[in-house]
């Protein structure tokens, strides 16, 4: 393997004697779609998020620099242990350039671990943690679709403003709840607001009913949820069932993926507030990856989560044409100087803790009457430029932020 | 291991043959299979001899396990990436925690047996898993992540990854020949006179009390100091190793190996590290897949694999 590495640098080396070469390892740019394809996770990102990486390899054209793309996925179960052990088997073993998605957070901190020992690429458009671009921010690690600040800011916000200013947390109890929980109580503070405690649930969790009995307990005007998935979908449903929704309190959901919205259906979901990075009827460019995303997934829309896999693997591939190399670091200076200018991104740019910051959007879903078809579900009621929805640059505990 | 032949035959027994091909293999693997798999497998195969030493030998079957598995991980990975310490002495404090865990577990836990034992471990392990939940310094489930490997003595570097194979794998001979040494020694005589007739083994005079609890610690040890080796070669410690399905996993390793031989328990533990690794790709058939093979395996060959060879391998003098 070293010594088929060294023939062929040695061989690329004095091939660009001559002429500006391209240098692929392996003669190939592969790229690895790790995600969560049999848990919680997998409907928001999952499938949905490979098939989103191979279209984005086909648009491509296949080749970069004449060079073939290859795309493999798997499964990391959400657990942290075999996404780290899968990240170093693809990047030792398999010649895997870079890694997308990484759902989940525990997970995506164990790739970046691996990615930075390795200098490989690693791109998260599933996991929200503010982490990735603080203390766990990496030279070639990117965060691309959404975060949690983003989320805290967004949601957050809104709510209070609308006179939701007592709050009681149900919370996720790893990395991602906490920070979504600590982000969205400073947001809520910030404008006033009060909160009257907060409940960690196990991840993942089907029975919330103690945990919504406490929520019920603290008189909260709104009980916060900060999970995701399949327990952001049990919370409500179970919240509905037990009547405390109808009895005034309301909940928020910080988030809620548009699959989220599918499962629970227009009369449980209507009137919620939420925040995302993505929504695919917005203008032509999403409505056309839609149709083109739906016709390869039974008809389901795109999720942020998956948009931005396509977005980020896009982006990576133009990066690596222009580096003439699939070196983590040169692709990933090329990365940070390219601008992101795609139906996902209208004027996206990566900050130097690896934040891919772009506009957001608060949408609200609709009721039952408004809706005019099959996922036909959001009113987009602000966009919230860039600069606003994520953390400040001068925030980040990111070692790689000149101050 | 060389110890005991050397005693009984002057001549290379072909069972210290067997043994120096199998370590000489060992020593080239890395060469042509991926090492990070095959360290794996070492240290699931040392978790189950040392789980075996207990169910093979004394006829005791734990169902927790993975509570001194996982725990001294997780010690083993605050050791070295919180107080900085050096390998060998965060595996040092990852094995008295499991020492320290079988002790108590192993006290109460020897008063019954059967599957009311089983219960018994089961519940500790249930406990420690939800304190590994729970305490700040496990993260919950995120795992203690980017666990350094740093230097062994302050000088061997281990974050070459042919170093620390060799490592693994040093620590992993230098176990078995332990247990083989335990299992081969009077005590070992007496755990298996209690395995097979425990009133008779009370009868001669034994205290069977202290035989089993001694087992039962060494045993968690041994699974403490695999449990502390995979902390290091991943450089991770999370709720998978201390939940009860590393406990299950290690029942099936011993089984499909076959129980109370000494290289079954690693036979069993690389068939399903490798089922687990190259079958990563078909998402959860992964369990399936084992299960099928556990009832082929019940159905066919009770024994397990290498219990099924042992006749075939005494005619031939080569186990004892």
């Amino acid at each position: 393997m070293i010594m088929k590495r060294l023939l062929l640098s040695a061989a690329a080396l004095a091939l660009s004697a001559g002429m500006a070469q391209a240098q692929y390892s392996d003669n190939k740019v592969k790229i690895g779609v790790l995600t969560d394809l049999s848990g919680t996770y997998s409907d928001l990102a999952g499938q949905g998020s490979v098939e989103a990486a191979k279209m984005a390899v086909e648009d491509f054209g296949g080749k970069v620099n004449g060079t073939p793309i290859e795309v493999v996925s798997a499964d990391h179960q959400n657990k942290a242990d075999i996404a780290s052990s899968i990240g170093r088997k693809w990047y030792e073993n398999e010649g895997v350039d870079a890694i997308f998605d990484l759902v989940t957070t525990a997970a995506a901190v164990a790739v970046r671990e691996v990615s930075r020992e390795k200098g490989k690429i690693d791109i998260n458009s599933g996991a929200a943690s503010t982490v990735l671009t603080n203390a766990q921010c990496s030279a070639t690690g990117f965060h691309w679709t959404y975060d949690t600040y983003a989320l805290a800011v967004g949601t957050g916000t809104a709510v209070v403003k609308q006179g939701g200013d007592t709050w009681f947390f149900l919370t996720a109890d790893y990395a991602f709840g906490q920070s979504l929980q600590a982000q969205t109580e400073r947001v809520v503070k910030a404008n006033g607001g009060k909160i009257l405690g907060a409940v960690k649930h196990p991840f993942p969790n089907s029975d919330f009913s103690s945990f919504l009995l406490q929520a019920q307990g603290s008189g909260a005007k709104i009980i916060g949820l900060a999970n995701a998935g399949s327990d952001t979908i049990n919370a409500i449903k179970q919240a509905k069932e037990f009547g405390i929704t109808q009895s005034g309190q309301k909940l928020a959901g910080l988030l809620v993926f548009i699959s989220d919205v599918h499962s629970l259906g227009l009369d449980t979901a209507q009137g919620m507030q939420l925040t995302t990075g993505f929504y695919w009827d917005m203008d032509d460019g999403t409505r056309a990856f839609a149709k083109k995303f739906g016709a390869r997934m039974n008809g389901k829309m795109p999720t942020m989560v998956q948009a931005g896999v396509y977005s980020s693997v896009t982006h990576y591939l133009k990066a690596v044409q222009a580096a003439k190399t699939d070196e983590g670091i040169k692709v990933a200076d090329k990365m940070r100087e390219l601008p992101i200018a795609d139906f996902f991104a209208k004027n996206g740019k990566i900050r130097a803790d690896g934040r891919m910051v772009h506009d957001m959007y608060l949408a609200e879903v609709k009721k039952p009457s408004e809706s005019k078809g099959p996922w036909d579900y959001y009113k987009i009621v602000r966009t919230i430029p860039g600069d606003e929805a994520y953390q400040p640059l001068a925030e980040s505990t990111c070692a790689l932020v000149k101050k | 291991m060389t110890t005991v032949t050397s005693t009984s035959s002057r001549a290379v027994s072909p069972q210290l043959l067997l043994v120096l091909v199998l370590i000489v293999l060992a020593m080239i693997a890395p060469f042509g299979i991926y090492p990070i798999f095959l360290m794996k497998g070492l240290c699931f195969g040392l978790f189950a001899a040392a789980f075996n030493l207990l169910l093979g030998y004394v006829g005791l079957l734990s169902f927790g396990h993975a509570m001194f598995f996982g725990f001294s991980a997780y010690v083993t990975a605050h050791a070295a990436k919180e107080w900085g310490l050096t390998p060998e002495l965060a595996i040092l404090a990852g094995i008295a925690t499991a020492a320290v865990l079988g002790a108590v577990t192993g006290w109460l836990a020897i008063r019954r047996s059967g599957i009311y034992f089983a219960m018994v471990t089961l519940a500790f392990s249930q406990m420690m898993y939800f304190v590994a939940v729970q305490a700040p310094f496990t993260h919950g489930e995120d795992g203690i992540q980017g666990v350094p490997r740093g230097h062994l003595f302050g000088l061997i570097n281990l974050n070459d990854t042919m170093t620390m194979y060799y490592f693994v794998l040093a620590m992993f001979v230098a176990s078995l020949l332990v247990i083989h040494r335990i299992v081969t020694s009077p005590f070992g005589q007496v755990l298996k006179a209690i395995r097979d007739n425990e009133p008779r083994a009370i009868s001669l005079g034994y205290q069977v009390d202290r035989y089993k609890l001694l087992a039962f610690i060494l045993s968690a040890s041994l699974a403490g100091l695999a449990g502390s080796l995979k902390a290091l070669v991943f450089q991770l410690a999370s709720l998978t190793d201390v939940h009860w399905h590393a406990s299950g996993e290690v029942v099936l390793m011993t089984l499909l190996g076959g129980v109370g031989t000494v290289f079954g328990p690693t036979v069993g533990a690389f068939l399903v590290v490798a089922i687990q690794n190259y079958l990563s790709e078909v998402g959860s058939w992964v369990t399936i897949i084992q299960g099928s093979i556990f009832v082929v395996c019940v159905l066919l060959f009770r024994s397990g694999m290498i219990g099924v060879m042992t006749p075939w391998l005494k005619r031939r003098g080569i186990t004892g």
